[in-house]
């Protein structure tokens, strides 16, 4: 059947509604998958030791990636504010600026973005592994569910080590600042901390943390997703690694708008 | 050939599959498969790649859920069965892989004991050296035990996938293709164990092969799969000369008779 100019027309709109109905239809399923993960979690049996090494790999090897673009991140910050406070005789707030911008956003943006770097390819690669060499179809003959246990322990230990990497984030962003304050900028050490400690409040450390622990979850989730859906031999764990990374870094920006919205809307 | 017991249950197979369908997308992989496995005995089924033979024995596993058909396991129709029901069915299967499929993260006692400690039946240290009992009956050290599996040959990897299947001692076992990409010789040689451990476990054990030499090592019965179908069952020791042209042509493995590969020109 000949094809019209009108159909021709419409080809735009057709693929935009099938992007769409596909982009709903992932979301269902991964919201599927999250769900039955948790239920995991709190049926037996459990595995506490397969919690603990993801909970050491995340929390303990991401920790030099993560406080290294802490304390970075924090002497940029102070260098910056200064360069902008001081046209208008402002310096003073540059301790103000760097500890809550640390703590709010870029304590628990740039960790995120570390260990989904790293946490997400690293467990999609695995468990693309692991399905596309039929491991994961041996855990069901073995009286083992998957979810249980692949997923459900990555998705806890993600969940409560991104904010203890926040912690120490904040931390050393902090003092990043503080470095390149009092040793470039001519700040009296005693001063700036006074500042900083002065300005900051408890809401300010505990709505990055929530932050952190939302990412910790997506990181998670989304390389465990990719990795239990891959298939197609290597390429398909390649593509695997690359959609964990790509969605996850995507959500924690899209996530921390949102979460500011909320946590902060006064 | 295996043939260790004769079933308790003298008329009840100890599974039967009817009318099993299933398709991915367009391709109609299974289309209405029936055959009965006797208890005690040893199934080979045969086919072509991409004949269904690995979707039935996943089907049967529940790793794939058919479109149509039933599944009984004892008598028990495995699809009407709770989710716990289920696993406990699948507590009495054990399963050789193809590749092996062995964890990689985990050292091969592990890998052994993997279910007895999955199960919390056995404590760790127990399960260590009820590995190192296993991996003796498949004619492995116990120091090999503490190696990880990319340290392992193929044949190697194969004794250890079935050393796995058997560890729980389970009263069904399949087998992929247990000797593909290995030499005639190991082959041989993992033949011989299957035939062995099944015998000694009394279990009823299913495999599918498209290997004739070990097909008729293994099996006391061999049914034939083609597009989906059972076109063929009897002894497998009759393999060869059944009378069947499409059995016998594949059997001999000749490029002329009524099956006709797809290949494009």
């Amino acid at each position: 059947m000949e094809r019209t100019l009108s159909d021709r027309l419409l080809d735009p709109v057709a693929a935009l509604g099938r992007a769409v109905i596909g982009l709903l239809r992932a979301t269902g399923a991964i919201a599927l998958f999250a769900g039955e993960a948790i239920s995991h979690l709190v049926r037996p049996p459990f595995y506490g030791r397969l919690f603990l090494k993801a909970f050491v790999e995340i929390a303990w090897f991401s920790l030099p990636v993560v406080a290294l673009t802490a304390v970075f991140t924090g002497m940029v910050l102070a260098l910056q504010s200064y360069t902008g406070f001081s046209r208008f005789n402002a310096e003073g707030a540059v301790a103000n600026v760097v500890v809550l911008s640390i703590t709010r956003e870029l304590g628990p943006v740039l960790a995120g973005l570390m260990v989904a770097g790293r946490i997400g390819a690293a467990f999609a690669a695995e468990i693309g592994t692991m399905r596309v060499t039929d491991q994961i179809d041996a855990l069901s003959t073995l009286s083992t569910n998957p979810m249980k246990y692949l997923v459900a322990p990555r998705l806890l230990a993600g969940t409560l080590a991104l904010p203890l990497l926040v912690l120490v984030a904040d931390t050393l962003g902090v003092m990043g600042g503080w470095l390149i304050g009092t040793q470039q900028l001519g700040f009296a050490s005693g001063a700036y901390l006074k500042a900083t400690f002065d300005f900051l409040q408890v809401a300010d450390v505990v709505s990055g943390l929530i932050k952190a622990a939302v990412f910790g979850f997506v990181i998670t989730l989304m390389g465990c997703w990719a990795g239990y859906r891959s298939g197609g031999g290597a390429q398909g764990v390649g593509r695997a690694t690359t959609s964990a990374v790509v969605a996850s870094s995507i959500l924690i920006l899209a996530l921390d708008y949102m979460l500011t919205a909320v946590l902060f809307s006064r | 050939m295996i043939s260790t017991r004769q079933g308790t249950m003298s008329d009840v197979p100890k599974i039967r599959l009817r009318g099993l369908r299933k398709a991915f997308g367009a391709k109609q992989v299974l289309d209405g498969v029936d055959l009965d496995i006797r208890a005690g005995h040893s199934m080979v089924i045969l086919g072509g790649s991409g004949s269904g033979k690995s979707v039935t024995l996943k089907c049967i596993l529940g790793l794939i859920t058919p479109d149509a058909g039933t599944i009984e396991i004892d008598g028990r129709d495995v699809s009407k069965l709770s989710r716990v029901e289920r696993e406990q069915v699948n507590d009495r299967i054990g399963m050789l892989f193809q590749n092996g499929a062995l964890f990689d993260s985990l050292p091969v006692w592990e890998n052994v004991s993997f279910k007895l400690l999955a199960q919390r039946r056995i404590s760790r240290r127990a399960a260590r050296d009820k590995a190192a009992e296993v991996l003796a009956q498949v004619g492995l050290a116990a120091s090999v035990g503490d190696l990880s599996p990319a340290e392992l040959s193929g044949g190697m990897q194969k004794r250890v996938g079935l050393a796995r299947a058997i560890a729980a001692e389970p009263d069904i076992i399949f087998f992929d293709e247990p000797t593909t990409g290995l030499d005639p010789i190991m082959g041989a040689v993992i033949d011989g164990l299957i035939v062995d451990v099944v015998k000694r476990l009394g279990a009823t054990a299913v495999s599918i092969t498209h290997d004739m030499a070990s097909a008729r090592r293994i099996g006391d019965d061999a049914a034939m799969i083609h597009r989906g179908q059972i076109i063929w069952r009897g002894e497998a020791r009759s393999l060869g000369d059944t009378g069947n042209a499409m059995v016998d042509q594949f059997a001999r493995g000749e490029r002329e008779g009524p099956i006709q590969m797809e290949l494009r020109k």
